[in-house]
């Protein structure tokens, strides 16, 4: 994504060769293009572009790719909202949107 | 069936204009269900969204004079990205809403275009096994469906989400009306507690203070939820909560400069610190409306930024309430 950069070694994104087919479900659905296809194997171009979107995870027929399955729309509210609720033990409400 | 206006009416723009300035947040749906664009027939396209009200606009906005069918599924009026993130947008409830409107009977051919940014919550695959109908990502923008009707396909471009400046603008009423509430809120506190004096309590004091207090919270508003998303390239570092800070720092030493006349050095440095802090936590909520922000990533940040928030919201507290005893 042009002009954005966020944080390096952080988005927890897993593609196993192993178990990829080569379908290119990835390719597609992924909004920040981070795959390509080489021998009917997929790569990751570049990782640190990852936002955990989790649709690439999603479409993978074989579950050869993970993606951090914490949802929620990555908002600071809902981090908070869960962090308090970890403290207070309590069932979090998400972050209002 | 209901036919779809490619048209916006009067009422349609208030209330797009009423969900962008936070007015209406939760409650902008539409009944889920078939509904037609135009004249289609059995060999028109099918298009599937979420039932949030903005998405139905821009999409029978955007295909004025083509023919289709236009399938709402149930995102209880979430917007499709947030929606499939939810579980919402799900590949059961897609097949669901091909069912309840017999849409095999409709049409002849057994394809349906689901938008891009459904897929982290869509399974396509699984929808042929579901409801018979094979799933096909069409474009991520509404704006690119004529194009990818077209054409039959999406390109890089078309798949590639983007953040430019007028999308992020459109999303700063939504952030600064959610924040009437607390604003209000913080507000009165500020002039109790700018009244105090050594004197116990002064009114003039609780006015004159608070409403420097109150402008400096207008000032962090600007920094952090106005300047921040419109910069946001532009601005050093990668960590939203230093974007913020920087902003709010610099914003602060504007405030003080123009706006301090008369006040004693303590309450100077408060006002700093309360811009830079408050600014700081409003640009790291932004994170939330962007598109290339990760939850991880934006987890780790806020393990620095609310520490600094925190601190520098009670340093500046502290000050301000010593200043009049100094
Ligand atoms: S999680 Fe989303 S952004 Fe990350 S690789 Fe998968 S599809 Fe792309
Ligand atoms: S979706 Fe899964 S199986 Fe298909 S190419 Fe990607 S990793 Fe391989």
């Amino acid at each position: 994504m042009q002009g954005y950069r966020y944080l390096d070694d952080t988005a927890i994104l897993r593609l196993d060769a192993e178990k990829c087919i080569g379908c290119g479900n990835c390719l597609e659905v992924c909004p920040h293009r981070l795959f390509t296809l080489n021998d009917g194997k997929a790569r990751i171009t570049d990782g640190n572009a990852c936002m955990e979107c989790g649709a690439c995870a999603r479409n993978c027929p074989v579950e050869a790719l993970f993606v951090n399955p914490d949802d929620g729309c990555g908002c600071a509210h809902y981090i908070i909202n869960s962090w308090l609720a970890r403290v207070l033990n309590k069932q979090s409400n998400g972050c209002g949107c | 069936m209901a036919r779809l206006a490619t048209r916006l009416s009067w009422r349609d723009r208030l209330g797009t204009i009423a969900v962008r300035s936070g007015l209406r947040r939760n409650s902008y749906l539409m009944v889920p269900g078939l509904y037609c664009l135009g004249e289609p027939d059995g060999n028109s396209p099918v298009l599937v969204t979420g039932n949030y009200k903005l998405s139905v606009d821009t999409v029978r906005q955007e295909l004025a004079g083509h023919h289709l069918w236009l399938l709402v599924v149930d995102t209880r009026g979430i917007n499709v990205w947030c929606a499939g993130g939810k579980g919402t947008f799900s590949a059961a409830e897609v097949a669901y809403q091909v069912q309840n409107s017999g849409l095999a009977q409709l049409v002849n051919h057994r394809q349906l275009i689901l938008p891009q940014l459904s897929a982290n919550g869509v399974r396509a695959g699984e929808l042929k096994k579901l409801c018979g109908f094979l799933g096909r990502f069409g474009p991520i923008l509404a704006t690119d469906l004529p194009e990818y009707l077209r054409r039959g396909e999406a390109d890089e471009a078309m798949r590639s989400v983007t953040f430019r400046l007028s999308e992020r603008a459109v999303l700063i009423p939504v952030e600064i009306c959610l924040l009437w509430k607390k604003l209000l809120l913080a507000s009165l506190l500020f002039f109790l507690l700018s009244g105090i004096s050594p004197e116990f309590f002064t009114v003039e004091a609780a006015l004159r203070r608070g409403t420097t207090l109150a402008l400096a919270n207008a000032a962090a508003i600007f920094a952090g939820a106005i300047a921040t998303p419109l910069l946001l390239p532009w601005l050093p570092f990668r960590q939203f909560w230093l974007k913020g800070a920087v902003l709010g720092l610099l914003a602060g030493l504007i405030f003080v400069t123009v706006a301090g006349e008369g006040l004693a050095r303590l309450e100077l440095l408060a006002l700093l610190l309360w811009i830079g802090g408050c600014a700081s936590y409003l640009a790291m909520c932004f994170t939330g409306s962007t598109p290339y922000t990760s939850l991880s990533g934006v987890a780790k940040e806020m393990r620095r930024g609310l520490p600094f928030q925190i601190g520098t919201a009670l340093l500046a507290l502290l000050l301000w309430l010593a200043a009049p005893f100094f």
